[in-house]
């Protein structure tokens, strides 16, 4: 195994989590917030689909991915207004909002099947990108990566040093409280929705300006569901959501490697190891002791400021 | 003069929580604010703290007249209030919870703020860890941080609601040495309870509260606890309805030294209970809140485990046996929170009717007759005169006063041979609390053994036939009304149980 070997691994790993880690971000957010927004697929799709279509028609880039994360924000708009202006159940609105999602996505996207553009193009740092190991993976990506490595540390930051982070963290906790304090929860909570969609909208444009750079039907391929599995897993912590993120970016890109090597393996079942590394992650953190103790208390419960 | 309060008043559709109240609290005073449950303590703190508009009255704040706006005012004015039920977020620290009950520009820095709170803490002597996660915190403990967060700004006035209820004998009197420190420092203190003894050691003055009227005001200090009891419970019996004694006759449910051992932290410890219940007969039992009448009550139903002694039924032991196997040998148990434990919510009348009727009808083979459940229910609403809409009604939208009816009906229509009835007309308006009675007379008369806990005094006097009190996991000597004065009974409920002879139950 030689190390430029090892480099692709990593850089490879890096860009698969990349899509992973932002969804995960905003379904982090929006959950600490105590609203759980199960339709992240959608809002991929939907992000995914517009995005491409503007890069197209405009072949700017940048108007790709701004499309992207507006289109994002927009259908989880849809997704605020009912689960917490009316009040609906959030798992069922956000089920119907994948469904929502998928739909649409594939309605507007239909003639755009089959077309490509080129796609993103990485952009090394100078120095940094030569550092053995990480340097490929970490200093010799796109823009949109980095991008993400920013939002990483702007959120890690929010959540652990300001005023903004301990609020979303009560509302999310104890929206009653943070009520009878005078924080304002819904617009808090819608706030950290429309951030959430935002998110999922730049991970669908990440997909399909710059993974695979194409618009095809489902391109999103269950990873908002993987996300917010992540979140999860991270026990709503940005650091580990970014550490879950590279371990399930390496879980996926595990059977191009073993088939490299010539393991013979069926390919659906190493397909199979997110969703495994999903599970044994979930049963090893529900075995400790206190459980998934972080989770917000409140979470996918509508608030009413009236009660 | 700190507080000053002129004829506040607050009417509720149906009730009137506070009715003209006065009372006065000099700088540095620990006020007591005394009375039962229901009597409109709660109320008129909130009113005192912006949580609650007072529809009359006035409010004097160190001699000038306010309005407060909310609980912000409240706090800007240099108020500060401990709520019964904490407002504190779990999965944050210590810490960050108080960050976010002071203003952005109150708090500098985190760091700064931990010091901050680290000093009070140890003026004080509330030992807190700033950076442990409140969750994970005892009660007594969080109960501290909701002190620490009043204190940690300039405060002029705590209002605490029933600070004790949640700690345990030990936390108790520290929080009382706490509050004591705190008033020497000239910072006025209002302490709302209905524990006598805490009132007796702590307060300087006592206002007491009854049914939503100051009935007196007195120095703890200088008054009995019987007298401080008659203030709170009324002297003069209101209900005017009286029943002849029922006919004992054979003995039916024996406790023999009863001991159960408490399971967590707040749980009274059952000591030494003997009780008999005879056929015909009502016993009564008084007492505070929080002195084993909780405990009893899961004893008698079987949801806990007595660690020693003997229960029987009939002379048949029933020590070992599950709720379901007692309820079949006709014990049955109106417990006191209607929704939750009586009744569930969310189900309608005929549904909750067969939760614990199916025991003795409605079903055949496993499988429900609803049409014979329906029947009954509808017969368990006209006979108690359950004001609903029908027999599909959800339990959770009949008020207090008619579910209390209903749970009530569905167990005399089981024709039980013994019923524990806990609180039977608590928040039960006259009318219904009549019609109750009347039913619970009727049942005795039938040849039922009936035990009520109650803390309405009048209530115990106007139907039971014997008489105890529980305190502190004891009980009192049970004996015949007749000759167990008001005074007595008030002894008993203060844990002095030799001043009579101290035989049980015969």
């Amino acid at each position: 195994m030689d190390i430029a070997f090892i480099d692709n691994v990593l850089f490879a790993t890096v860009r698969t989590a990349t899509p992973l880690l932002l969804v995960a971000l905003g379904a982090m957010m929006s959950e600490r917030a105590g609203v759980l927004n199960l339709g992240q697929e959608g809002m991929v799709l939907v992000g995914a689909a517009l995005a491409f279509i503007a890069a197209y028609v405009t072949g700017s880039m940048g108007w790709g991915v701004l499309a992207g994360a507006f289109a994002g924000m927009l259908v989880s708009v849809l997704f605020a207004f009912i689960a917490l202006s009316l009040m609906a159940n959030q798992v069922a609105t956000g089920l119907a909002l994948t469904i929502f999602g998928t739909g649409l996505s594939a309605f507007i996207g239909a003639d755009y099947v089959g077309q490509s553009i080129t796609g993103l193009s990485p952009i090394a740092i100078p120095l940094l990108s030569n550092i053995p190991l990480v340097g490929k993976a970490l200093f010799a990506q796109d823009l949109l990566v980095y991008l993400s490595f920013g939002l990483f540390a702007g959120l890690w930051w929010i959540m652990r040093s300001t005023r903004l982070g301990l609020i979303i963290r009560a509302v999310g906790e104890n929206p009653q409280a943070a009520h009878a304090l005078g924080y304002p929860v819904i617009k808090i909570r819608y706030l950290a929705v429309l951030f959430g969609g935002a998110m999922a909208g730049l991970a669908g444009a990440y997909l399909s300006l710059s993974y695979t750079p194409m618009w095809s039907e489902g391109i999103a391929a269950g990873r908002g569901w993987i996300a917010l599995a992540l979140v999860v897993f991270a026990s709503w912590r940005t650091q580990r959501v970014l550490l879950g993120a590279w371990l399930f970016g390496f879980a996926s890109i595990l059977h191009l490697l073993l088939q490299g090597y010539g393991y013979d393996i069926s390919p659906n079942l190493l397909g199979m190891l997110p969703y495994l590394v999903t599970i044994i992650v979930l049963v090893i953190m529900m075995r400790r002791k206190q459980g998934i103790g972080d989770a917000p208390r409140s979470l996918g419960r509508p608030f009413s400021p009236s009660r | 003069m700190r507080l000053e309060l002129l004829g506040l008043s607050k009417r509720y559709p149906g009730c009137v929580a506070n009715d003209a109240v006065s009372l006065k609290v000099e700088p540095g005073e620990i006020h007591a604010i005394l009375g039962e449950n229901g009597a409109g303590k709660s109320t008129l703190m909130k009113m005192i703290y912006g949580v609650v508009k007072p529809d009359d009255g006035q409010m004097m704040w160190n001699n000038k007249e306010v309005e407060i706006k909310g609980p912000a005012h409240a706090r800007q004015l240099g108020m500060g209030m401990v709520f019964q039920h904490f407002s504190l977020f779990e999965t944050l620290t210590v810490t960050e919870n108080i960050a976010l009950y002071l203003e952005p520009s109150e708090v500098s820095s985190m760091a700064a703020l931990r010091q901050h709170i680290e000093a009070v803490a140890q003026e004080y002597g509330l030992a807190i860890n700033p950076d442990r996660k409140v969750g994970s915190l005892s009660v007594g403990e969080q109960q501290r941080v909701e002190i620490i967060r009043c204190l940690i700004q300039d405060i002029k006035l705590l209002i605490l609601d029933e600070p004790t209820a949640v700690l345990t004998p030990a936390e108790a009197d520290h929080l009382i040495q706490v509050l004591k420190q705190l008033a020497s420092k000239g910072c006025s203190i209002l302490f709302i309870s209905h524990k006598l003894h805490e009132v007796n050691a702590l307060c300087d003055r006592a206002t007491v509260l009854r049914a939503g009227k100051v009935t007196g005001s007195c120095v703890p200090r200088e008054t009995s606890p019987a007298d401080m009891a008659r203030l709170m419970l009324g002297d003069e019996l209101t209900l005017t309805e009286t029943f002849t004694g029922g006919k004992t006759a054979d003995l039916l449910l024996q406790l023999k030294q009863i001991e159960v051992a408490p399971n967590d932290l707040f749980a009274i410890h059952l000591r030494d209970i003997n009780l008999n219940l005879h056929r015909g007969e009502i016993v009564g039992l008084a007492g505070v809140a929080g002195n084993g009448q909780d405990e009893l009550v899961d004893l008698l139903n079987g949801e806990i485990a007595a660690n020693a002694g003997q229960m029987t039924l009939s002379g048949q032991s029933i020590t070992p046996l599950s709720v379901q196997q007692r309820r079949r040998l006709g014990m049955a148990v109106v417990p006191a929170d209607r929704i939750g434990r009586g009744a569930v919510g969310t189900m309608n009348l005929t549904e909750n009717n067969l939760l614990t009727a199916s025991i003795t009808h409605g079903t055949k083979g496993g499988l429900i007759n609803w049409q014979a459940v329906s029947q009954r229910t509808k017969q368990i609403i006209q006979r108690y005169k359950v004001k609903t809409t029908g027999e599909h009604e959800q339990a959770d939208s009949l008020s207090g006063g008619n579910l209390q009816k209903f749970i009530l009906g569905r167990e005399i229509e089981q024709a039980p041979q013994v019923l524990i009835c806990f609180h039977p007309t608590w928040g039960v308006d006259v009318g219904a609390a009549n019609l109750i009675h009347q039913q619970l007379i009727a049942l005795r008369d039938q040849g039922a053994a009936i035990l009520v806990l109650s803390e309405d005094l009048d209530e115990l006097y106007l139907l039971a036939d014997r008489l105890g009190a529980l305190c502190a996991g004891q009980l009192s000597p049970v004996i015949a009304k007749d000759e167990v004065s008001l005074e007595q009974l008030g002894q008993w409920m203060a844990g002095q149980f030799d001043s009579k002879e101290t035989s049980h139950a015969h």
